[in-house]
C-alpha cells in the first residue's frame, strides 16, 4: 500500500477571525472561512470524499461528504460549508451512513468491477471510499445505461485516459484550470452524458495539454494514470527529493517499487511548488537510466585515442598526475575548474575548494557566468546581495507584474502557473519582450501592456519607464528618503530626467511607442504592489548588468522592495544556479559572496582549510578559454557542464579545449565537451545525489538519494579523491558534513544543516541567528547593504547590430518540453513535442527570402552558420528571428558571438546579427 | 375614431392574431398591438373601443374571415361584451399584470398613462434605504420558486461594496448587478413570457428601482432562447427606455446610472437555477455552483448581484407606486401580495390568473379553469412545474400559499398549475419526472447525474412487474438520496412528482 499525504479536502484559508466548531464532539478552532471538511480532517474525523482535494477549490459534486449540522435543516456538503462559530457538526450518523451508501451505490453502478486487475488497485480513492462508507451491494440492474465501454486515450507518452473508469468528479478539469491554468480540459455534454474532454474534443496529445501532470495527480481513480504505474505497478516506498531541472526547484516524492522508480509526484509541502509540477520534473526522468549513461570512469592519452574504461583509482591518479604535471610545467595558474549549476551545493563547494586549496589557484568559475552573473553583480551593487528579493509565493500579493526577458510558462512553468493564477485574479501584466510570449495572450490572461522592443534595447525601455516615473512625480519619496542612499538617488534622478531618457527620445531606438511606455510605467508605479520578474532576456546582453541595476532603480524609486508582492526577481535557468553562485564558484568570491581580497574572509578560510589562499581573483571562463588558445591554460576540470554546446561562439570554445593537455569531464553522458576530454568521470543523476539545491527564491531544498550511484561513487567523493591525490586531503563522511562546513564559513548559511532541512523541509537564506527559519522576503527593514544604492544606467547600444550583410537580429529562448542543451530531455519521450530546433521568422522576412513554412534554412552570423527548419511566426516582429538551442545538431551557438556583458562577461546570446537563406536540407 | 386592439403575444400569434391585425389594417382600421389578456382559450381575442382609452368590447377566437366580412358586432356569436367585466378577469387582483393586454407594450406614453413609471419616480424621490424598507414591508418574496424575501436579499446586496469584475485589476471600475432570471423553463408556465411581451417596460422599471435601492449599475436579463418574441419586445423596450432617459447614464436626469442588457440562454432547464444561470451568463457551461458564497455577495463575475425572477421584479413598480402596505394587505400568513397562476394542461380555460395568495387550488382549477378540457374526471394537479408534486382531487382545497402547500408536501414553484384527467398514467408521469431530470441534469452532482438514469430504469422494472417489492424500496431509497444528497433543486425536487405519484396513485405502478 502506498502511504498517502493527508489530504485535508479543501485549501487552507487565512483570516483574521478564528471560529470554534465542534465536530463529532471534538472542539477545534480554525480561521473563519475554513470548510467543515477541513476542520474535520484536522481533528481526524475524516469525512468520505471524492471530488474534494486540498489543492482545489471546493466543488461540492460527489455528495459523499454530507454532514449534519445541529439547528440546520438538511445534509449540507462539508466541503462547501464554511465553519461558523459555535457550529456543532456530526459526521457519522445513521442518516448520513445510509445516504453515503446510496451515493456510492450509484457510483459503482457505473464503474467497472475489475479492482483486482486495475492499475490503481490499492491506490484508488473510489476503492478506499467504498470501503469507508461500508458499501456492500449494488441493487441496480447491471443492464442499466453505463460508460463501461468508453474508450481509452493513450496518445500522451506518459499517461493514459481511460474514460470507462471516470467518475466525473472534475478534479482533472479543475486542476488544469485552477492549478496549471491551461484550460485544456472541460466537461462535455450534460447529465449522465457528462464526460471529461479536451477543449476541442481531440486526443490529449493534440490538445492544449502541456502534460504538467496536475490532472493525473488529481484523478482519484485509474482514469488518468501514469503509464509507468500501468507498466510497473503501484509504488511501495517513497523518498522526498528535489527536481533537477529549472531554477524553480520543485519538491517531489520519488515513488519506487523496490529500487525501481515508478513515478515522481510533486510534493504538496514543497515550498517552491506546493504540489504542482511540469512535464519535465513530473515525467521526464527517464534519462537517469538511459542507455547512454556512462557508469565507469574512462581515460585516454589524447583526444584522438579511443576511450579506455578503467577503475576509479586509476582514473583519479591519472587525473591528478596530469594536472600536477601541467602545474609543474606551466605554473600554478595553468589549470582551473568550472562548477555546474546542475550539481548540489555540496558538490560545487568541494570543487571550488579543490581548485582554491588543492590547485592553489582562484581559477574557478561557474556556468552561471553565461546566464545570471549580471544578476549577481547588479543586485549586489544596488541592494547588497546577489539574489532575488522574494519568495515565489509573493506573487499572490502583486498588483502589477512586470515580466522582462523571461518566458515563465515555458522555462519556469510551475512558477508560471502561480503567476497566471494571480493574473487571473486581476493583477495587471506588463510584458517587455521582442516576442509575444504565451503570457501576452493565453486563456483568461492578457497583458495590459506588451512592449515589443528591439532586441538589445532593454535599458532604453526601462530607463524610459523610470523617466516617466520621475518626471510625472510618481516617486515613492518616503521610501527613497528612509531606505535609500539619497545622494545616489538625486544623481540618478537628475540623470534619468534628462530628455534623452524620455520615451519619446528612445522610441526610435527601442521600437516601442512612447505612449505604450508611459502607460506601462503608470501601471507599474500606481497599481499598488509592483513586482518585476526577469530572465536571461535581461542578463544575456552586453548591458546585462546595467539592465539589472536599471530595474533595481525603478523598483526602489517606486517603493517596490521589502514586502510581499513586490521585488526584483531573477528566474534562474538551472536548478542550482543560485546555489552554485552562493558556494564560491566565482574566481573573485568565496562562498557567501566575499571577495577573495577581503583579508578577514580569507583568513577565515585559510584557518579552516589549513592553507594560504590567494588574494587576487582567478580567471573567468572566457579568460580561461582565451588563455588556452594562447597556450597558457592547459588543464580544466569541468563539472557537469557542456561548454562546447552551451557557450557562445562554439568554434572558439572548441579551439580552446583542443589546445589543452588535460580536460576532465564529470557528467552523465559523453557530451559535446567530452569529445575534447582526456578523463571522463561518470557523474550521478539527481536520483543518486545526496545534498542540497538552492532555487531562484534562495530556497535550500534537500536532494535525497533515491537509488545508489550507478558509478559506485558520489560526485563529491570523486572530487575529494582527486584533491587528495593532488596532495590536499579533503575528507567528509557524508554530504551533511560538507554543509556543516559551508554553514560554519558562510554567515548567510550559518543556521543551515541537513537536520534542520529534514525537519522543516526547506529554508531560504539568509538563515542564521537573526533569521533561524530563513528569509522569504529580503530587505524588509533595511537593505542588506544598508541603504539602497541608485546607479546611473546610461543606455549604450550593443556593438552587435544588424547590417546590410546580417540584417536580422537573432534572439534565443526555451521551450517547455526541453531543457537547456537537451542532454536530459532529449533522452526522454519529451522529444515528441520538440524533436528539433526551429527558427521562428516573420512572414515578411520569410517572403523576402523565399522561405516558406517548414523549409530548411541556413542561418549565419559573422562567426558561423548552421541549418534548421523555419516556421512562420506572428509572435515576433519583422526584423527579428528566434530559436531554441536544445539540440546539438542545430548548433545554435555556432553562430552566437563572443560579445558579452561589460561587467561580468555574460555572453550576449540574446542579440546576434544574422542572415537567413533557403537551404536544400540539413546539410553537413 | 374606432380603435382595434389585437394581441401581439406569441400565444395569440400562434392562433392567427397577426393575420387579423393585417386584415384590419388592410381595411384601413387603426390597430394597436397589445399583450394578451391571459384568457388563452379565447385567443385570438380581438377588442374594439370608440377611442384609445375607452372601454373595450371583444370577440373571441376571431378569424380573418370575421374581419373580412365585417361581421364583428354585438350579434356575432363570439361577442364577449365589455372585456373587463368577464368574470375570469373581473375576479382577478391584477397587480403585476395591471397593464398587460391593455397597453401597447412599447409606447412610453401609453405606459405612463396606465400608471407606468410612477414606481421609479416614487423610489427615486426616496433614499435607497427607504426603498429597501418598502420592499421589506411589502413582504414580497421571490417568485422563482424558493420564495426568499426579496427585501432581505436586496439588503444583503446593498450592504456589500461594489467590486471589480472577477479577474479585473483592483483599480478597475467596481460594479453591482441586477440579474433577472427569465429562463422560464417549468412546463405549464408562461407568466414571465407574457409579461415580457405585454409590459416589458414594467420589468425594466422594476430593475431600475432594484438598482437604485442596492446601488447597482448594470442589469442583465437572462432570457431563454425559446422566447424570440420576448427577446424582440425587451430589446425594443430597452431602446425606448434609453431614449426616454429611464435607463442609461443618468436615469430620470439624476446622478444615478443604470443600463440593461439581454443574454440568451441555450436551452438548458438547469440554467434557471440561479447559480447555473450565473455560469451561463459568464459564458461558461451551465453548471450549478455550490453556495456559499451567496450570489448577493459574490454573484455575476464575482460581484454582488441581485437575482430575481421576472415576476418578482415586475411586482416592484406597483409596490412603490401604490404603497408597500397596500401590497402587504393582500395574501395570507407570510405569503403576501399576489401570485400570477398559470393554468395549463388538460383544462377548459387555460391562462393567467393573478390572485392574492390564499386562493385554493380548487378555485383555480374549477372556478377559473372550468375543469378538464376533456370533460373527464380530474385525476391530479401538478403544482409548481415538472418538479412539483401531484395532488389528488381530495387535496385541492389547499390554499395556494408557500406555507400551506408545504404542509401537504407540495410547492408553489413558479405558479404553474397543470391538470390531468383520469386517463393519465401516473407511473408514466413518475417515469417522465426521472427522464426529465436525466435529460436536464447538468451532470455535476452524482445523485442527479446517475440517480435520474437509474430512476428511469427502476421505474421501468417496476412497471414490468419485476421484483416489485425490492424495486419499490430501491426507488424510495434513490429518491431519498436524490432529495437529501443533490446539489441543487433539480435533483432534490425530482423525487416530489415520483413519490407523490407512488403515494397517491400506487395502482398505476402495477397495471
Amino acid at each position: 500500500m502506498t502511504v498517502y499525504e493527508r489530504d485535508l479536502g479543501t485549501p487552507a484559508v487565512s483570516a483574521d477571525t478564528q471560529v470554534t466548531v465542534t465536530i463529532d464532539g471534538i472542539p477545534i478552532t480554525v480561521p473563519e472561512g475554513t470548510s467543515v471538511m477541513r476542520a474535520a480532517a484536522l481533528v481526524d474525523a475524516a469525512i468520505p470524499k471524492l471530488c474534494a482535494t486540498d489543492n482545489l477549490d471546493a466543488f461540492g459534486s460527489c455528495r459523499l461528504c454530507l454532514v449534519e449540522i445541529e439547528g440546520r435543516p438538511g445534509t449540507p456538503a462539508s466541503c462547501t460549508t464554511p465553519c461558523q462559530d459555535g457550529m456543532v457538526v456530526n459526521t457519522q450518523t445513521p442518516r448520513l451512513d445510509k445516504l453515503r451508501k446510496g451515493v456510492m451505490e450509484l457510483y459503482i453502478s457505473d464503474h467497472p468491477l475489475d479492482c483486482l486487475t486495475c492499475s490503481a488497485n490499492g491506490d484508488c480513492e473510489l476503492q478506499d471510499m467504498a470501503g469507508a462508507v461500508g458499501s456492500r451491494q449494488v441493487r441496480y440492474s447491471d443492464e442499466g445505461e453505463n460508460h463501461l465501454s468508453a474508450g481509452k486515450d493513450e496518445s500522451n507518452p506518459y499517461f493514459t485516459f481511460d474514460a470507462s473508469k471516470c467518475i466525473v468528479c472534475s478534479r482533472c478539469v479543475r486542476a488544469c484550470s485552477e492549478v496549471q491554468g491551461t484550460f485544456a480540459l472541460t466537461i462535455a455534454g450534460r447529465g449522465f452524458g457528462s464526460a471529461v474532454s479536451t477543449a476541442q474534443d481531440t486526443d490529449f496529445l493534440s490538445s492544449d495539454c502541456v502534460s504538467c501532470g496536475a490532472c493525473v495527480q488529481a484523478c482519484p481513480t485509474a482514469t488518468l494514470q501514469e503509464k509507468s504505474v500501468i507498466d510497473r505497478g503501484v509504488p511501495s516506498r517513497k523518498v522526498k527529493t528535489t527536481c533537477a531541472y529549472c531554477g524553480v526547484g520543485c519538491s517531489f516524492t520519488a515513488e519506487l517499487r523496490g529500487d525501481e522508480l515508478v513515478r515522481m509526484v510533486p510534493d504538496k509541502q514543497g515550498g517552491a511548488n506546493a504540489g504542482h509540477s511540469c512535464v519535465k520534473g513530473r515525467f521526464a526522468w527517464g534519462y537517469a537510466n538511459h542507455e547512454d549513461r556512462i557508469t565507469e570512469p574512462m581515460i585516454r592519452d589524447s583526444i584522438y585515442d579511443e576511450w579506455r574504461v578503467v577503475g576509479w583509482e586509476e582514473a583519479i591518479q591519472f587525473a591528478a598526475s596530469r594536472l600536477k604535471k601541467i602545474q609543474a610545467d606551466h605554473g600554478i595558474d595553468a589549470i582551473g575548474g568550472i562548477t555546474s549549476s546542475r550539481c548540489t551545493n555540496e558538490e560545487v563547494y568541494v570543487v571550488q575548494k579543490m581548485v582554491r586549496a588543492a590547485f592553489g589557484t582562484n581559477n574557478v568559475d561557474t556556468c552561471a557566468r553565461v546566464c545570471h552573473s549580471p544578476t549577481g553583480y547588479g543586485l549586489k551593487q544596488t541592494f547588497g546581495t546577489s539574489a532575488g528579493t522574494q519568495d515565489f509565493a509573493s506573487v499572490k500579493d502583486a498588483d502589477a507584474i512586470l515580466v522582462i526577458g523571461a518566458n515563465p510558462t515555458d522555462a519556469h512553468p510551475v512558477f508560471g502557473s502561480r503567476m497566471k493564477r494571480r493574473l487571473r485574479e486581476g493583477a495587471e501584466l506588463i510584458v517587455i519582450d521582442p516576442r509575444a510570449i504565451d503570457l501576452v495572450r493565453s486563456p483568461h490572461i492578457g497583458a495590459q501592456h506588451h512592449l515589443q522592443l528591439r532586441p538589445g534595447t532593454n535599458v532604453a525601455v526601462v530607463n524610459a519607464m523610470a523617466h516617466v516615473v520621475v518626471t510625472e512625480g510618481w516617486v515613492a519619496e518616503d521610501f527613497v528618503n528612509e531606505r535609500c542612499d539619497v545622494e545616489s538617488f538625486k544623481a540618478w534622478e537628475r540623470f534619468i530626467a534628462l530628455p534623452e531618457n524620455s520615451p519619446e527620445a528612445l522610441e526610435e531606438t527601442s521600437g516601442v511607442p512612447a505612449t505604450a511606455v508611459r502607460a506601462a510605467a503608470e501601471t507599474y508605479a500606481k497599481a499598488g504592489n509592483g513586482a518585476i520578474y526577469y530572465g536571461l532576456g535581461v542578463t544575456e546582453h552586453s548591458q546585462g548588468s546595467t539592465m539589472v541595476m536599471a530595474m533595481a532603480n525603478l523598483a526602489m524609486a517606486t517603493g517596490n522592495i521589502g514586502r510581499s508582492g513586490v521585488g526584483v526577481n531573477p528566474l534562474r535557468g538551472q536548478n542550482n544556479v543560485q546555489g552554485s553562485c552562493d558556494m564560491g564558484s566565482f574566481p573573485h568570491e568565496f562562498a557567501g559572496y566575499r571577495h577573495v581580497s577581503d583579508d578577514s574572509a580569507r583568513a577565515l578560510f585559510d584557518s579552516a582549510w589549513g592553507v594560504s589562499l590567494r588574494g587576487e581573483p582567478g580567471m573567468r571562463i572566457p579568460n580561461m578559454l582565451d588563455a588556452a588558445v594562447a597556450g597558457k591554460f592547459r588543464g580544466l576540470y569541468v563539472q557537469g557542464e557542456d561548454i562546447a554546446q552551451s557557450d557562445p561562439n562554439i568554434h572558439h570554445v572548441e579551439a580552446a579545449l583542443k589546445a589543452m593537455d588535460c580536460v576532465i569531464v564529470q557528467d552523465l553522458f559523453l557530451n559535446e565537451t567530452a569529445r575534447f576530454a582526456h578523463i571522463f568521470l561518470p557523474g550521478t543523476s539527481f536520483l543518486e545525489k545526496d545534498g542540497t539545491f538552492t532555487n531562484a527564491e534562495r530556497r535550500i531544498n534537500r536532494v535525497r538519494p533515491v537509488v545508489p550511484p550507478l558509478s559506485g561513487m558520489s560526485e563529491w567523493g570523486v572530487t575529494c579523491a582527486i584533491s587528495e591525490a593532488m596532495g590536499y586531503p579533503m575528507h567528509y563522511d557524508n554530504a551533511g558534513e560538507i554543509m556543516d562546513e559551508i554553514a560554519a564559513l558562510t554567515p548567510t548559511f550559518a543556521g543551515v544543516s541537513f537536520a534542520l532541512l529534514d525537519e522543516v523541509g526547506s529554508v531560504q537564506w539568509p538563515c542564521n541567528g537573526e533569521a533561524p527559519m530563513g528569509t522569504p522576503v529580503m530587505h524588509e527593514q533595511r537593505f542588506v547593504r544598508g541603504e539602497g544604492q541608485f546607479v546611473t544606467t546610461p543606455y549604450v547600444p550593443t556593438d552587435e547590430r544588424s547590417t546590410r550583410k546580417y540584417p536580422l537580429l537573432l534572439t534565443t529562448g526555451r521551450i517547455l518540453s526541453q531543457y537547456n542543451v537537451g542532454a536530459q530531455t532529449r533522452r526522454t519521450q519529451n522529444t515528441i513535442w520538440h524533436a528539433e530546433d526551429i527558427l521562428d521568422i516573420h512572414a515578411a522576412d520569410a517572403e523576402a527570402r523565399g522561405v516558406a513554412d517548414g523549409d530548411w534554412i541556413e542561418i549565419s552570423s559573422r562567426v558561423g552558420s548552421t541549418r534548421m527548419r523555419a516556421r512562420l511566426s506572428e509572435e515576433i516582429p519583422a526584423g527579428v528571428v528566434y530559436t531554441t538551442f536544445h539540440h546539438p545538431v542545430s548548433g545554435t551557438n555556432v553562430i552566437t558571438t563572443d560579445n558579452s556583458d561589460w561587467a561580468t562577461n555574460c555572453p550576449e546570446y540574446k542579440v546576434t546579427a544574422v542572415e537567413v537563406r533557403p537551404s536544400m536540407g540539413a546539410g553537413s | 375614431m374606432t380603435v382595434w386592439f389585437v394581441p401581439k403575444d406569441a400565444a395569440a400569434r400562434s392562433m392567427g392574431a397577426d393575420g387579423i391585425a393585417a386584415a384590419l389594417i388592410a381595411r384601413g382600421e387603426e390597430v394597436v398591438r397589445t399583450g394578451s389578456r391571459g384568457m388563452l382559450w379565447l385567443e385570438p381575442l380581438v377588442e374594439c373601443a370608440s377611442e384609445r382609452n375607452g372601454s373595450r368590447v371583444g370577440w373571441s377566437n376571431v378569424t380573418v374571415a370575421d374581419i373580412n366580412d365585417a361581421s364583428l358586432d354585438q350579434n356575432h356569436p363570439a361577442y364577449l361584451g365589455e372585456v373587463e367585466l368577464l368574470t375570469f378577469l373581473s375576479r382577478q387582483q391584477r397587480w403585476i399584470y395591471e397593464r398587460v393586454g391593455i397597453i401597447d407594450p412599447l409606447d412610453p406614453q401609453d405606459y405612463q398613462h396606465h400608471g407606468g413609471l410612477a414606481g421609479l419616480k416614487a423610489a427615486m424621490a426616496m433614499a435607497p434605504a427607504d426603498v429597501l424598507d418598502a420592499v421589506k414591508t411589502s413582504g414580497l418574496r421571490g417568485r422563482g420558486g424558493a420564495g426568499f424575501p426579496a427585501g432581505i436579499k436586496w439588503q444583503t446586496v446593498a450592504d456589500q461594496e461594489p467590486q471589480p469584475l472577477r479577474g479585473q485589476p483592483s483599480r478597475a471600475t467596481r460594479h453591482k448587478f441586477i440579474c433577472v432570471n427569465a429562463d422560464e423553463g417549468d412546463s405549464g408556465t408562461f407568466a414571465d413570457r407574457m409579461l415580457m411581451e405585454g409590459d416589458p417596460l414594467c420589468l425594466l422599471e422594476g430593475m431600475a428601482i432594484a438598482a437604485y435601492a442596492v446601488g447597482a449599475d448594470r442589469g442583465m436579463i437572462y432570457l431563454r432562447s425559446e422566447y424570440p418574441d420576448a427577446m424582440d419586445a425587451l430589446s425594443a423596450a430597452i431602446d425606448v427606455a434609453r431614449a426616454e432617459g429611464w435607463l442609461g447614464q443618468s436615469v430620470l436626469g439624476s446622478e444615478f446610472g443604470f443600463d440593461v442588457e439581454i443574454r440568451l440562454g441555450a436551452g438548458s432547464y438547469v440554467c434557471g437555477e440561479e447559480t447555473a444561470m450565473l455560469e451561463s451568463l459568464e459564458g461558461r457551461r451551465g453548471m450549478v455552483r455550490a453556495k456559499p458564497p451567496l450570489p448577493a455577495i459574490k454573484g455575476l463575475f464575482g460581484v454582488p448581484t441581485v437575482i430575481n425572477n421576472v415576476l418578482t421584479i415586475a411586482s416592484v413598480p406597483g409596490i412603490l407606486a401604490r404603497g408597500a402596505e397596500a401590497y402587504a394587505a393582500l395574501g395570507c400568513e407570510r405569503s403576501r401580495g399576489t401570485q400570477v397562476f398559470q393554468l395549463a394542461g388538460n383544462i377548459a380555460q387555460g391562462g393567467i390568473v393573478e390572485m392574492a395568495f390564499g386562493v385554493s387550488a380548487r378555485e383555480l382549477v374549477e372556478d377559473f379553469g372550468g375543469g378538464t378540457l376533456s370533460g373527464r374526471p380530474l385525476k391530479a394537479v401538478q403544482l409548481g412545474g415538472p418538479l412539483g408534486s401531484y395532488l389528488p382531487p381530495d387535496q385541492l382545497d389547499v390554499p395556494m400559499a408557500y406555507e400551506a402547500l408545504v404542509e401537504v408536501g407540495a410547492m408553489l414553484g413558479h405558479g404553474g398549475v397543470v391538470v390531468f384527467d383520469d386517463s393519465a398514467d401516473m407511473a408514466e408521469q413518475a417515469r417522465f419526472a426521472m427522464e426529465f431530470c436525466a435529460e436536464e441534469s447538468c451532470g455535476k452532482c452524482t445523485p442527479c447525474r446517475i440517480g435520474a438514469v437509474r430512476g428511469v430504469e427502476v421505474i421501468d422494472r417496476l412497471r414490468e412487474g419485476k421484483d416489485t417489492e425490492t424495486q419499490t424500496l430501491l426507488l424510495r431509497d434513490l429518491c431519498d438520496v436524490m432529495k437529501q444528497g443533490s446539489l441543487c433543486a433539480m435533483g432534490g425536487l425530482t423525487p416530489n412528482p415520483v413519490l407523490s405519484a407512488l403515494d397517491h396513485f400506487a395502482e398505476d405502478f402495477s397495471r
